[in-house]
């Protein structure tokens, strides 16, 4: 009936998926511009501590609540630290926090989500009341109580983020399995004899991830604001870790004074890293699924 | 149904409209060189099939295409005012007031939050000089018109309340409540009942008659096209192919796409087997590479000459054929019908 | 309408069981011993054991639980140890504080948010679009105690437009006589412009700092609203009948457009609530959110749960009160209900 012919030849799977973000990327100039700023939080992570001026833990009052200047970009601290070596070395840990509580709210909200979806019945119900209670909390005072009650280490703290944004996670991800349930490569596998934690975990799941990559950009950067709200209450990381949160909190005492410098530089690299996931996030919406453009 | 008189200004006269739609996937050439008129109070059909532009001539008509389409080229002249080239404020003047549109599926073209005669009423507001007092009285009325038992109360009514005919009515009520002059009806039947596609083809063709008003009806139904229009033209893939008064294009049709679309339309004395399908499929409209007859590759009687640009339609021809290859001519006893 | 909000409420009821159960055990799991700081630093092991047992804090889990429970039911939401009080009034005298200054906030960025997303869409993919969006994702890629620390550093340290953050009122100032406990209807019913003046500078910043933060899901949900509403079928008809740009795209698209946005209000709010707590400590004021983080960093453990159990609670009105606005402007659900 037709000719065929006409059509152009299929490519690669790998040579379309980076046509189409190349299209995406160029359209958005925006997102381009996130993903580079992304791979710069990266090496700084990487590098960060191997390639600044000044020991970030080095302490030296002579040298206090310096202004900006030739030897130390950023200022001085109220101890005499470099505020830039502690404002590039604390990247590795707010970037850290940040991976370490996507990681663990889409194993812990990805799988309850897609084991909700797809038994339904029991599973359903009691992950859905599981994320209804969490829900009726004000998240962050949810999360203050968390960190408060177990004690204020990176590890609570990652926890605690992981705790709040867990239904979120779950309903998406219940949503998905909830659709490919009957899907025919979850029967062709359910044959082939894998049990069913094996489908969820190895078919399932994999297909959730995209979908859900989305939610993590934007989650990284709420795992970053939230150590930084709970620094300022006194229940994030213990000094002197070098944290651009605990840094804020502590310079916010000096900004009525006048040494902006203490939270301003901090607080700017804050910004940048949240606002980087954020337009990432978005900029990865329009790839995965364009219909969900906002 | 009033056939138009050769000597009087045509209603609506599209003139070599051309439009393109930027997609990811390249440029689709929508429409090429599309010219048709409509007579003052004449029926006219539009009629192709699913994919041939005809929507897409009436939207670029009333200015409403999707932001990715442009009109590389064209007029639309309505009374002295080329719509394709109107200023915005022109053009919102005239919307509604000189030429209007009803669409298929109504529910959804209906603002689902407002009461239908505040809906109607928007429209005379807006056009029909009617104070803001009386608008809600002469809502009633269009109701009324358009045959909308107990229109009082119903005038409070939200489309959801509504069956889907009584939709259709409301916006027949909304599109001629300022007496436009031309009317455009883009499938205004599919999705009802077949009861419910004649009573509301009638209200259309009395409703018509008696405001003297133009209506070019859009359908892929050939049989209805047939029954309710004067005049019929042919799109397939973006062109006119074909256009004459209905009686003639059935008795005669000179393009072999629409004879293929006669023996294609189901009627009740034929049996499903003999049902014909017309091979082929709509040729991709991205291509660069398109042939000037985009009927030529699923055509059976396709010569060499079918190659060079289509023969421009002479003006005023009543039977307009773009074909270099047309099924044969009626017999000369009545008077030269085809294009040179 | 009354069967939907009282099956609203009756869907709300596990919820709350649930918040309840969890504040209970994280505050028991709060470090620091209540009887030894209700004992006083001299106090002997003996005296803080006998302190112990008339809290009751020696009882089972399960005990102590069912007491609470039983308070619950009578309205008592326990004592603080920190100040003495009882929880139910302190809450009582510092929501209004709060409220006020969590509606303001949330009435600016409406202001604020909404034309914005509305333009974007009428635009989008404009240079005006991504502006739009960059402005709004930065408000909210601050934490909001440093988006409030700037303002005050700015419009107070900097440039002296704004009083300094030291609460409700200036010191010079007596609050009005209270009616609502809002400063700003209250100065007005006892028409005291002065008054009103001074609790509206104070108010400016803060209630500034929690609208920047809420801006970015407001305008995002205004843009992607409208622009599905502009690409509807029934813009479509209002455009092919002529009618102006403001009846188009006001009255008929962005009635349409605002019902997910209400929607997304209630999430916002969630968000506000928690903000709350940072921006009072900022500009010291006396809200629960101040409250309730006092308590928590001195382990005392009633005004928590009292704050915690108040929120959700306000949080459930809240979604309820956008339910039924929904259903006002929507006639589609008012049937259903």
């Amino acid at each position: 009936m037709t000719d065929i012919a006409t059509s152009p030849p299929r490519e690669s799977s790998l040579t379309a998926l980076f046509k189409h973000s190349r299209y995406v990327l160029g359209e958005n100039p925006v997102t381009g511009f996130a993903f580079a700023l992304f791979v710069l939080i990266v090496l700084a992570s990487v590098f960060g501590p191997h390639i600044v001026p000044y020991d970030p833990l080095a302490s030296d009052t002579t040298q206090a609540l310096k202004p900006p200047n030739a030897h130390h970009w950023f200022g001085t601290d109220q101890l005499g630290r470099d505020v830039f070596s502690r404002v590039v070395v604390a990247t590795r840990l707010d970037f850290f926090i940040a991976i370490a509580s996507v990681a663990l709210v889409f194993l812990m909200g990805g799988l309850a989500g897609v084991a909700a979806g797809f038994f339904g019945g029991w599973t359903d119900r009691i992950v859905g009341r599981i994320a209804d209670t969490i829900m009726a909390f004000p998240l962050f005072v949810l999360a203050m109580g968390i960190v408060a009650a177990l004690g204020n280490t990176v590890q609570n703290i990652v926890l605690a983020t992981a705790i709040v944004n867990f239904p979120l996670y779950a309903r998406i991800a219940r949503a998905e399995a909830n659709i490919r349930r009957d899907a025919g490569f979850v029967e062709a596998a359910r044959l082939s004899g894998n049990s069913d934690w094996r489908i969820l975990s190895f078919q399932i799941l994999p297909n959730v991830f995209p979908i859900l990559v989305v939610q993590m950009s934007l989650t990284m950067g709420y795992a970053i604001l939230n150590a930084a709200g709970l620094s300022f209450i006194g229940l994030g990381v213990r000094p002197p870790t070098p944290e651009w949160g605990i840094m804020v909190a502590e310079g916010s005492a000096f900004m009525v004074s006048g040494e902006w410098w203490n939270a301003t530089f901090p607080g700017a690299a804050l910004m940048v890293a949240v606002f980087c996931f954020n337009l990432l996030g978005d900029g990865l919406r329009d790839m995965v699924d364009p219909r969900r453009r906002t | 149904m009033i056939t138009a008189n050769a000597n009087t200004a045509p209603a609506l006269s599209v003139e070599g409209l051309c439009v393109e739609f930027r997609t990811r996937a390249g440029i689709v050439r929508a429409l090429d060189n599309v010219s048709f008129s409509v007579g003052k109070g004449e029926t006219m059909a539009l009629v192709g099939e699913s994919g041939s532009g005809k929507s897409v001539t009436a939207y670029a008509i009333m200015g409403i295409l999707d932001p990715a389409g442009r009109i590389t080229s064209g007029r639309a002249m309505l009374g002295g005012l080329d719509l394709l080239h109107a200023k915005p404020s022109q053009l919102a003047e005239v919307r509604g007031r000189d030429i209007a549109m009803i669409f298929q599926s109504p529910r959804t073209a209906l603002n689902p939050i407002r009461p239908v005669g505040k809906q109607i009423a928007d429209v005379l507001i807006r056009h029909g000089n009617v104070p803001r007092r009386e608008a809600p009285e002469q809502a009633v009325e269009m109701l009324r018109a358009v045959g909308i038992t107990d229109p009082a109360r119903r005038a409070k009514a939200y489309p959801f309340e509504m069956s889907g005919g009584m939709c259709q009515r409301v916006m027949i009520a909304i599109a001629l409540a300022a007496k436009p002059s031309v009317l455009i009806a883009d499938e205004p039947t599919t999705g009802l009942d077949v009861t419910t596609q004649a009573v509301i083809m009638d209200l259309i063709g009395d409703l018509a008659s008696k405001m003297g008003m133009a209506t070019i009806f859009i359908t892929h139904d050939l049989a209805l096209a047939g029954q309710r229009s004067a005049r019929i033209v042919v799109m397939h893939a973006g062109h006119v192919v074909e256009a004459a008064p209905t009686q003639e294009l059935f008795e005669h049709p000179r393009h072999p796409y629409t004879a293929e679309l006669i023996a294609a339309t189901p009627d009740s004395a034929t049996s499903l087997d003999a049902l014909a399908a017309i091979p082929g499929s709509l040729p991709d409209l991205r291509r660069s590479d398109l042939p000037p007859c985009r009927y030529s590759e699923r055509c059976p009687r396709k010569k060499d000459a079918c190659a060079q640009p289509l023969p421009r339609p002479a003006p005023k021809t009543s039977h307009m054929v773009a074909c270099w290859n047309p099924l044969s001519a009626p017999p000369i006893s009545k008077p030269s019908a085809s294009a040179a | 309408m009354l069967t939907m909000i009282l099956k609203r409420l009756m869907m709300a009821i596990p919820s709350l069981i649930g918040v309840v159960i969890v504040t209970f055990l994280l505050t028991r799991a709060l470090p620091g011993d209540p009887a030894a700081y209700f004992a006083g630093p001299a106090a002997t092991p003996q005296a803080i054991q006998e302190i112990r047992v008339k809290l009751g804090l020696d009882r089972p889990l399960i005990v102590q639980f069912g007491h609470y429970v039983d308070d619950l039911a009578h309205g008592n939401l326990g004592t603080s140890l920190t100040t003495g009080q009882p929880v139910a009034s302190e809450l009582r005298n510092r929501l209004p504080a709060s409220a006020e200054l969590t509606l303001l906030g949330l009435i600016v960025s409406i202001i604020i948010a909404v034309p914005l997303g509305i333009l974007a869409a009428t635009k989008p993919n404009s240079l005006l679009d991504h502006a739009c969006r960059i402005v709004a994702t930065a408000g909210v890629s601050l934490p909001v105690f440093f988006t409030g620390l700037i303002l005050v550093y700015v419009f107070y340290y900097q440039l002296g437009w704004a009083p300094a953050p030291l609460g409700r009122l200036d010191v010079f100032f007596t609050e009005p006589p209270h009616v609502t406990g809002f400063y700003l209807i209250d100065s007005l019913i006892a028409r005291d412009p002065e008054t009103f003046m001074a609790a509206l500078k104070q108010l400016i910043l803060p209630a500034l700092t929690l609208a920047i933060f809420s801006l970015a899901p407001i305008a995002r949900m205004t843009r992607a609203s409208m622009l599905a509403v502009l690409s509807s079928d029934f813009v479509r008809t209002a455009r092919a009948s002529g009618l102006s740009a403001y009846t188009v795209i006001i009255t008929y698209a962005f009635r349409n457009a605002m019902l997910p946005v209400i929607t997304t209000l209630g999430m916002v709010f969630s968000f506000l609530l928690g903000a709350n707590v940072l921006v009072e400590k900022v500009f010291a004021w006396p809200g629960i959110g101040s409250y309730a983080v006092e308590a928590l960093l001195a382990s005392d453990f009633a005004p928590v749960q009292g704050f915690v159990l108040t929120m959700a609670v306000m949080y459930v009105a809240i979604n309820l009160m956008i339910d039924v606005l929904y259903g006002v402007i929507d006639p589609r659900v008012r049937l259903d209900a």
